[in-house]
């Protein structure tokens, strides 16, 4: 089978990393959510809380904006996240998948990816979703507990993601990711690892990990303000220990601090990003990343929905970088690669700091094959010190 | 003025019990303020004054009264600090005056400052008004307070002055009171000029200013001074009172306050509790002088940055040209640099320096626990004066250790007796003598090494009686303890900022409390930080904190990589605060640990 986002390479490969780099992907961002989780703090839209959904206005909407973009450049991937894509019917997701075929141009067998929940998926809905040429499906499972998924708010249960799973294979969605949230106080050491047992019996050609993290102002904050457990720091990183130690025993490898894939299964659009490539993005409170600049688009749907309906592109904020800038955010986000960044330049000035150099005593950074690496449990450690480093002030 | 109709007084009270109240209110009856540009606490200047709710310095003002007689009175009001530390400034003040209010809060009753200031004033001769105020309040008792203040005393309750500083009940009876019962001052308006300095302060743009009670004599613009102590001859340039703005009156004599100004910028020329006279007619003997207060408590002060040392000292520098009393020296701590090991009046002294030097001077601290003075006896006979817990000499070397105690007066309610007892002895108290001011409350006292006052003394008293004790207490001598040097090693390295000196008995008891304190207070590392505590080569106690497993958030939404950048790049500005001791991030508030470690 030809395909040309994996070039025979593993997922976690220097050179893949150093390919992705010249990927292009557009990024659409779906606001809308059936109802807000308890831990999350996404700009979304929760509709239990509206009488009208404005889906098919904000499908307009962004059409709209894909007409306003002047760069021009061929997709390797889009990417539909949220908020929970699905919640936008077939034909819009097709719409938009069409216009910036149109506009930009699709390379050949791009990844068209989309995120959605088990509850939103059945047999016709991702039959029409392949038929409008979606090949990657990212799924929102969380957990193969029930009382876990009970605590997190989700509405399904293990066994529908079960089948979701096996239904997109066989509508032939060419990768099925399971995306999973571990360390719930309410999940136990059992709990995660019959998830992580079931999840790999799946055989999932790519799996998500994101540990539970208590954000300002959601319920779970206001539950652990009032006295409930909080998520444990120790607990969790031996439960992401436990998964990849079983997942690459499953032909499953890491190639970001979150995300895992078999061969040939990376997420284009994911390693794209991490590798500092250029991205569009589209939508509310969506960001990119083209020429040079980061952009962010305004964060509420009434002010996205006016300024597209004005012709002027949403953004709330644009940050130019300089070639200095870039290395930094390519330092910054490739230390979040299995791969590791290329030991030279801003990297290699890092490596041999002082703090640089305690970073390699403590195990948080290593160098090996002419890449520097960081824990992925300790990335963020190994990170703000990159950055204050590569502060050209200090 | 003529000097029968002249009065020189101060407030004096326990804290809180609304001595700048009362102060405001006397200004705003007499008119030297109008309502209009009352602000609430007008004496206290500093900012800190004010936020705080304290006095810190002295301060003079004169007010014009006419009494019910017709005739019109000088009132010079001097007010005076209302905390221990500055108990001192509180004996300075009374020294420029013929009388004091005693000042008792109506709710509380009489309290340790009350009691320690009216032995004060008593001692220096002053004629004293008892006054109960906030008698407006639902829990005022004013009889049962007159009835102490009366024993204390040795009058009758009849004399007491109810009055609501707040609202101004009372307030008319106290200014005749004041007027009728405190003598006028009594000096040789002909006589060679003697003036008290019984304050100083800086100022940027006039220099040192002076507070001055002229006793005998008058001190007028132009004349040529001398003051007696230093043998330094200026020039007064400049004479006048507060009212409270500053108002040249040209000239002060006998009997009056009021500030001097001679230009001189060196604050060490003219020493509070010197005596000014006349160049060409001098007096033959200076007034009776005080001693300067001497530090009592000690601390590093290290910059969080090095390169902010010169900062600091420059700082210390200004401030000590108001306040004498500060004292300080540079010393090298291995584990925080370069700072300087500074003396205080007591606690609040300390915490007052170290805010104004973060607030005034833009500067970020380091300080360590605060500990007094020892003194060390070599085993070859020499002995030294120890201010800082390192510089103890080696204990093969140490013949013996003294150390300072103090005289602790402490007014409780009597069902407290019990508790206050046990507090005092877990401190290595000894009983004194015990008074009852009333059925209800008692006056102990007793015997304390100040290091133990020093750490969490005050705190523990107060939540062990609710709130309801209150505390003076005073140096008396030194005496010989069986003391020891308690070190704290951070991956097995010592930090030197962290050792502290404590009583043998207690050093296994203290050294595992530190060591778990430390275990919660310093972040974990990304290594195993092994903390021990020692005495001499001898392990005491030990704890790891454990390498930090995880520091991560997966989160990227969206691709937000700029505020994913900006929330890491905050993160590690918040840890610029910390101090680095070796390769271990140490936070500011691990070094003063040990005043937070409790008794468990
Ligand atoms: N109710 C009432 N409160 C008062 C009175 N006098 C002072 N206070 C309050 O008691 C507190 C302490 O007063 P302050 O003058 O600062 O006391 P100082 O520490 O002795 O200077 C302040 O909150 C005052 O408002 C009074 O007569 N009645
Ligand atoms: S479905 Fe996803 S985006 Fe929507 S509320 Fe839940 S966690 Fe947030
Ligand atoms: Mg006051």
């Amino acid at each position: 089978m030809s395909d040309p986002g994996h070039l025979g390479l593993q997922p976690d490969d220097p050179a893949l990393v150093e390919h992705a780099r010249t990927w292009r992907s557009a990024y659409v961002h779906i606001p809308f959510c059936r109802r807000r989780c308890p831990y999350c703090d996404f700009a979304i839209v929760d509709e239990s809380q509206r009488e009208v959904s404005q889906t098919e206005r904000y499908v307009d909407a962004v059409v709209a904006e894909i007409g306003l973009v002047e760069q021009s450049m061929v997709l390797d991937a889009v990417n539909f996240g949220g908020g929970t894509p699905t919640r936008v019917s077939v034909a819009g997701l097709a719409r938009i998948v069409e216009s910036l075929s149109d506009r930009f141009g699709l390379a050949d067998e791009a990844e068209i990816s989309l995120e959605g929940n088990p509850e939103d998926l059945d047999e016709d809905v991702l039959a029409s979703l392949v038929g409008a040429g979606f090949n990657r499906l990212s799924l929102g499972v969380q957990s193969l507990d029930d009382d876990v998924l009970e605590r997190l708010g989700r509405v399904h249960t293990a066994s529908d993601a079960e089948a979701v799973v096996v239904a997109a294979r066989e509508a032939g969605f060419r990768s099925v990711s399971v995306d999973l949230i571990f360390g719930h106080p309410s999940e136990s050491d059992e709990s995660w690892r019959r998830t992580v047992e079931r999840t790999l019996a799946m055989e999932p050609d790519h799996v998500s990990t994101y540990a539970l993290t208590v954000e300002a102002g959601t319920a779970l904050a206001r539950e652990i303000a009032t006295g409930a457990p909080e998520p444990d720091d120790d607990v969790q990183a031996s439960r992401y220990e436990l998964f990849c130690d079983a997942a690459s025993d499953a032909g499953i490898v890491r190639y970001e601090v979150s995300n895992h894939a078999a061969h040939g299964h990376h997420c284009r659009y994911n390693l794209g990003t991490w590798a500092n490539a250029d991205y569009l993005g589209f939508g509310m409170a969506a960001h990119d990343h083209v020429d040079g600049e980061r952009s962010r688009n305004v964060q509420r749907l009434d002010h996205y929905l006016d300024l597209v309906a004005q012709g002027v592109r949403p953004r709330a904020a644009t940050e130019s970088l300089s070639s200095h800038d870039e290395e930094r955010d390519g330092l910054m986000l490739g230390l979040r690669l299995a791969a590791g960044v290329p030991l030279e330049g801003l990297a290699a000035v890092f490596a041999a700091s002082p703090i640089g150099v305690a970073l390699l005593d403590a195990g948080v950074l290593s160098v090996d094959g002419g890449q520097l690496r960081a824990d992925p449990m300790r990335s963020d450690l190994a990170i703000r010190e990159a950055l204050s480093v590569s502060d050209p002030d200090c | 003025m003529d000097q029968s109709r002249i009065r020189n007084f101060s407030i004096i009270a326990h804290i809180d019990h609304g001595k700048s109240t009362l102060a405001d209110r006397l200004l705003e009856r007499t008119g030297a303020i109008s309502e209009r540009d009352m602000r609430a606490q007008l004496l206290d200047e500093m900012d800190l004054e004010r936020e705080r709710g304290i006095t810190i310095k002295a301060n003079a003002v004169r007010i014009d009264y006419a009494a019910q007689s017709g005739a019109v009175f000088e009132l010079n009001l001097i007010d005076t600090p209302g905390h221990v530390d500055f108990s001192y400034e509180v004996s300075r003040s009374l020294e420029a005056c013929e009388g004091a209010l005693l000042l008792v809060d109506a709710s509380q009753g009489v309290e340790a400052q009350t009691l320690a200031n009216a032995y004060l004033a008593i001692e220096s001769g002053l004629e004293i008004i008892p006054v109960v105020n906030k008698i407006d309040l639902p829990a005022a008792e004013p009889e049962r307070v007159a009835s102490e203040l009366a024993n204390i005393l040795g009058g009758s309750p009849d004399e007491v002055i109810a009055v609501s500083a707040k609202s101004g009940i009372g307030i008319d009876e106290l200014l005749e009171a004041i007027v009728d019962r405190l003598p006028p001052p009594d000096g040789d308006p002909d006589a060679p000029l003697r003036g008290l300095v019984f304050d100083s302060y800086y100022d940027t743009y006039r220099g040192v200013v002076s507070l001055v009670r002229v006793v005998d004599g008058r001190l007028a613009e132009g004349d040529a001074i001398r003051f007696m102590a230093t043998s330094e001859d200026l020039e007064a340039d400049e004479i006048g009172v507060r009212r409270p703005m500053i108002e040249p009156t040209g000239s002060l004599r006998a009997g009056e306050a009021g500030y001097l100004i001679t230009g001189v910028k060196d604050i060490d020329l003219i020493r509070v509790g010197d005596t000014v006279t006349h160049v060409d007619r001098p007096a033959s003997e200076p007034l009776a002088g005080y001693e300067e207060p001497k530090p009592m408590v000690f601390s590093g002060l290290f910059p969080t940055d090095g390169d902010d040392f010169e900062r600091l000292r420059e700082a210390l520098d200004k401030l000590r040209l108001n306040d004498s009393s500060l004292v300080f020296e540079a010393e090298t701590s291995r584990a925080l640099g370069f700072g300087f090991r500074c003396g205080f009046l007591g606690l609040l002294h300390m915490e007052i320096v170290r805010e104004r030097l973060e607030r005034e001077y833009d500067l970020d601290l380091v300080a360590t626990a605060p500990s007094v003075e020892y003194v060390a006896r070599r085993t070859d006979g020499t002995e030294m004066i120890v201010h800082s817990p390192q510089d103890l000499p080696d204990a093969a070397e140490l013949a013996s250790i003294e150390e300072p105690y103090v005289k602790v007066m402490i007014i409780t309610p009597s069902e407290y007796i019990g508790t206050v007892m046990e507090l005092v002895q877990a401190k290595r108290g000894e009983m004194g003598d015990m008074t009852y001011l009333s059925p209800e409350r008692v006056e102990l006292h007793y015997t304390v090494p100040l290091s133990e006052i020093v750490f969490d003394f005050f705190d523990q008293l107060k939540s062990r009686t609710r709130g309801y004790a209150s505390l003076d207490y005073e140096p008396l001598d030194y005496r010989a303890s069986d003391l020891v040097r308690v070190d704290i090693l951070l991956n097995s390295q010592p930090v030197d900022a962290f050792s502290t000196i404590v009583h043998k008995e207690k050093a296994y008891t203290y050294g595992r409390a530190m060591v778990k304190r430390l275990r919660e207070l310093i972040p974990r590392q990304m290594f195993d930080v092994p903390v021990q505590a020692a005495v001499g080569s001898r392990i005491i106690s030990r704890e790891t904190i454990k390498a930090r497993r995880k520091d991560v958030t997966a989160k990227c939404y969206g691709g937000d990589i700029t505020r994913k950048r900006k929330l890491l790049e905050r993160q590690k500005e918040g840890k610029k605060r910390m101090k680095m001791v070796g390769s271990v991030e140490v936070p500011q508030e691990a070094f003063v640990a040990a005043l937070t470690i409790g008794d468990e």
